[in-house]
This record gives C-alpha cells, sequence and structure tokens, in this order.
C-alpha cells in the first residue's frame, strides 16, 4: 500500500468536521476517483493527501512514511514526490508559461537553478514537451493573463507532469472546462499515471467522467466514504443515493444521461 | 447599527484631539495672523534666479537626490530579508503545522520587533545621532534614512506581499520548494507593480525627509535652505520650493514609468 489512511479525521478551526474516522488504502499504479456532493469532503481528503493539512486524529501513511513525523527536510522531499491540479491554476497571472511549467521542479531543483532559471529558463525542451502534451506548445513564451481559462488549466497540469510527481492528485480540475477538452485532459492524467504506474487520486464533480476513466470509484458524503467499488459494480440507485442532499440528478457533463452498455452494465474504464 | 455607533465613537475620540491641539481655523483668519503670515510670504518673490545661487541649489539638489536614493537603497537591502522572514505565506512549517513551527513563531517574533524599533525612532533623531558618528554632511541622512525606512519597508513589504493573492506560493510550498523559490516564482510576479510603487513613493518620502535632515546638518537642500531662512531671504526660499516641486513631480513621473513596465 502506498496510501493508507487509518481512522482519520479532520476537524477545522471552526469545529466544522469535514472528514471522520475515514480510512482506506490506495495502492502503487492504482487511479481512483473520488466523486461526491459539494461539501461531501472531497477536496479536504485531497489536501490530506497533499500534507497541505494534518489530520487531527488518526494515522497517515503516504509513499512510505507518516508526514508528520518526518523532519523538515524529509516532509520536503516527499511533498516534492506529489503533484497537486488545482481547480483554479495557481499561477501567477504576470508569469510567462514556461516559467509557470518548470515551476513543477521548485522542490526537486537546488535554489541556484530556481533563482537561475528566472533569468534564463534552465530547461526550454523539457517545458515545451509537455505543453506539447497538453496541446498548446505555441503558448510556451506567452504571458498567462493571455491565455484562457482552459488554456490555463492545461498549463497547470503540464506542471504536474513536469514535475513527475509518484502521486498524482487533482481537485477537480476540469470543473470549468468544457467536455471535450475536460476528457483530453482526465484522458493525458491516466496515460501518464499507466505508464509510469505512479497513482491518481482525482475528485471530479462529472461522475460520467469518473465511471468512464477510473477503475475504482470512491463516494463521499458527510466527510464519510459511502462505497468504494470498480465502476461496473455503481448502480444508478447508489450514485442517486449519493447525491439525494443535492439534486434529484446525478451531476455529468452537460447533464448528458448516464452510458450504460449493454443495459445494466456499465462500460469498463479506460486502461483497466 | 453597530456601524454607526463605530462612526459616533471615533467622532467622540477624535474631538479631544482637536482640542489638545488647539485647533482653531479662526485664528489663520485673525487681522494679526494675516498681516504677519502675508509680510512672511510677500518675502518670497521675486524668486532668487542669480547665477551663482541656481548653481549652488543644483549641487544640493544632486546631494538630496543621492542620499535619498543611497538611503532608500540601504533600507530595501535591509527590508527585503526581514520581510521574507516575517511574511506568514512563506512559512513552510506553517503548513499543517509541521517541523519547526514553534521555533519559526519564535524566531519570526523578535524579527518583527526590530523592525518596530526601527521605524519608531523618527529619522531626524537617528540623523541627529549619526552626525555626532560620521559627522555634518550627507552620510548621516543616508544611515538615518536607510534605517528608519528600513522598518517601515520591511513591514509594508510582507503586508503587500500577504494582501495579494498567497495561493500561487502556497501551492508551490506544498510541493516541497523552498522558502525562496516559492517567493519568487508565487509572489514576485503578483505584488511586483506593488511593491515598486511603494518603493518609489518612499523614495520620494525620503527626498522629503533628507530635507527636513538637511535642517540638523546632514547636507542637500535642506542645509542650503535652513541657511536661507536664517538669512531671511524668501526669495531663495521660493526658489528651493519650488525645486522641491519638480523633485516631485519628477518621482511621480519615475513612478507611473515603473508602473507601465512592470505592469
Amino acid at each position: 500500500m502506498s496510501i493508507m489512511l487509518e481512522r482519520v479525521s479532520l476537524e477545522y478551526p471552526n469545529g466544522f468536521r469535514a472528514i471522520r474516522e475515514v480510512s482506506c488504502g490506495i495502492g502503487r499504479g492504482e487511479r481512483v476517483a473520488i466523486i461526491g456532493p459539494s461539501g461531501a469532503g472531497k477536496t479536504t481528503l485531497l489536501r490530506l493527501l497533499a500534507t497541505a493539512l494534518r489530520p487531527t486524529t488518526g494515522s497517515l501513511n503516504l509513499l512510505g512514511a507518516d508526514p508528520w513525523r518526518l523532519d523538515r527536510a524529509g516532509l520536503r522531499r516527499l511533498r516534492s514526490c506529489i503533484g497537486m491540479v488545482h481547480q483554479v491554476p495557481p499561477i501567477p497571472p504576470r508569469q510567462r508559461v514556461v516559467t509557470a511549467v518548470l515551476a513543477g521542479r521548485l522542490g526537486q531543483w537546488p535554489v541556484w537553478k530556481s533563482l537561475a532559471s528566472l533569468i534564463y529558463p534552465a530547461d526550454i525542451r523539457g517545458a515545451g514537451q509537455m505543453l506539447a502534451r497538453m496541446e498548446i506548445a505555441d503558448k510556451l513564451f506567452e504571458r498567462c493573463d493571455r491565455l484562457s481559462g482552459g488554456q490555463l488549466q492545461r498549463v497547470g497540469v503540464a506542471r504536474v507532469l513536469y514535475q513527475q510527481p509518484d502521486l498524482i492528485l487533482t481537485d477537480e480540475p476540469v470543473s470549468a472546462v468544457d467536455p471535450a477538452l475536460s476528457d483530453r485532459i482526465i484522458g493525458e492524467l491516466n496515460r501518464e499515471a499507466v505508464a509510469r504506474g505512479v497513482m491518481l487520486v482525482a475528485s471530479l464533480h462529472a461522475v460520467d467522467l469518473a465511471l468512464h476513466w477510473f477503475p475504482r470509484i470512491i463516494g463521499v458524503r458527510g466527510g464519510e466514504i459511502v462505497f468504494d467499488l470498480p465502476p461496473v459494480r455503481i448502480s444508478d440507485a447508489m450514485l442517486r443515493e449519493l447525491y439525494a442532499s443535492e439534486s434529484a440528478q446525478v451531476p455529468t457533463q452537460d447533464n448528458r444521461p448516464l452510458e450504460t452498455v449493454p443495459p445494466g452494465v456499465r462500460r469498463r474504464p479506460m486502461y483497466s | 447599527m453597530p456601524r454607526l455607533a463605530l462612526v459616533v465613537f471615533l467622532l467622540v475620540l477624535l474631538w479631544p484631539g482637536f482640542r489638545l491641539t488647539e485647533f482653531d481655523p479662526a485664528v489663520l483668519f485673525e487681522a494679526h495672523s494675516r498681516e504677519t503670515m502675508g509680510k512672511f510670504v510677500s518675502t518670497f518673490f521675486p524668486l532668487e534666479t542669480s547665477a551663482e545661487f541656481l548653481r549652488l541649489v543644483a549641487r544640493s539638489t544632486l546631494e538630496t537626490l543621492a542620499i535619498a536614493t543611497a538611503g532608500t537603497a540601504l533600507a530595501l537591502l535591509l527590508a527585503a530579508p526581514f520581510a521574507l522572514m516575517i511574511t506568514r505565506t512563506l512559512s513552510i512549517s506553517r503548513i499543517g503545522p509541521g517541523p519547526g513551527y514553534v521555533l519559526g513563531r519564535a524566531l519570526r517574533l523578535p524579527v518583527r520587533f526590530a523592525l518596530m524599533f526601527l521605524r519608531s525612532i523618527p529619522e531626524i533623531v537617528w540623523a541627529l545621532l549619526f552626525v555626532r558618528a560620521v559627522g555634518l554632511g550627507p552620510a548621516a541622512g543616508v544611515l538615518a534614512i536607510g534605517i528608519t525606512y528600513g522598518g517601515m519597508l520591511g513591514k509594508v513589504y510582507s503586508e503587500i506581499l500577504e494582501s495579494n493573492d498567497t495561493r500561487p506560493a502556497a501551492a508551490l510550498l506544498e510541493t516541497g520548494s523552498g522558502r525562496m523559490a516559492a517567493f519568487f516564482y508565487g509572489m514576485w510576479p503578483v505584488a511586483l507593480p506593488e511593491l515598486v510603487s511603494y518603493t518609489v513613493y518612499r523614495w520620494e518620502c525620503a527626498v522629503r525627509a533628507s530635507v527636513i535632515m538637511g535642517f540638523v546638518g546632514a547636507g542637500g537642500l535642506g542645509q542650503q535652505m535652513e541657511l536661507s531662512l536664517r538669512m531671511l531671504s524668501g526669495g531663495e526660499v521660493s526658489t528651493i520650493l519650488l525645486v522641491f516641486l519638480l523633485l516631485v513631480v519628477l518621482a511621480d513621473a519615475v513612478s507611473a514609468f515603473l508602473r507601465k513596465v512592470t505592469a
């Protein structure tokens, strides 16, 4: 097991318990989608895995270590092995695309190299390759505030691809992106995870994307895991139940109905 | 309702302030005051324009600019590392909180206090001190501005960094980046225009401060002005005031230019 949560809870300073005694394990090379209504604790769960939050109780093991028992250097090294694609890419508007992508390796580069790279980009070719995979290679030297929302999100993904982390986390990476592009972004992240045999944990708003791309789906509601199953074993009733508090419909891209091929059995996920 | 109460409270608080400072606009318009002020102002014309005096003013202006620039540069060197130290977003141990959190907080406290100490003593007092240490002349002014403004810049830089979007820097720290890298990749591009604009504004303030410090012998236009005032030659004073105006206009232009470049 490369990720192990044992009875992990998280309580925010305002007293809100976002995660309640969650236990689960994710093995090396596994690809997992987290779904659930808004406010279910998806983002909190991901931030726990990103070591951005510390569990209030329970124990957490990431890539073979308890992050909160490591010393400073050890924690930094661990963090440099974890990549996060944020919902809104955290990239300064006036930064150039090449710099924003190269920032993925700041955790691995020595300080002098990071600073020298601001004067002359240290690895233009490497950044260019990642942008080519996201089909925006022509934007290499563009400023980020000249990009559209979809292009900027692809820069954010390219940064994480360039980081080459052992654990890729994505927090609703495509909720502000059109369906065709969503499919391409999630597809590229899956290809990367499969090719390098690394873990991919993605929270997704659109259930159809999750069922289509991921061999394992974790449904979260009220800070607890409701189900943890492969997509073929998830019934429409379970999904309706999961989202019951939010809406009558299960959220999908453009509100399309969920595919079931053949009747009753959902399509197997890609790369499973 | 609480807002209204707050406004009333502030007004009540302001009133004793005016009483305490003997603030009374009517005094300005009494016949006696009008006459005295009028006499003083009338000596300001015509402006002194003799070539010899203008040469003197030009030299002093250059000296003032040099004091302000060197002083601000010194302040910048002092403030930058302090600002990076006390900016909370750049604290790695704060995430979690992780190892070293208590130590980090404990170390930030004396740095904050040092900055407070530096800026709590007015530059004129530092100038008086340094005039005794390094003698009459611009060097005392440079040191005084460097120290006082170092304290101000350090505090305000850190506030500017905190008030802008801190997510880019936080995201970098969460993927293992160090403090310096997170600053230069996550904060610098976000906050640069504001940092530059504030620094130029401080430089403008430094020009004025260097003038005041000239009165205590720290060189520049101030020293010239002090001489002119003491010799009661209003024409010279108004020439120097005109130069001040030009300096402020210059500072404004520089600021506008730099903002355009960094935007």
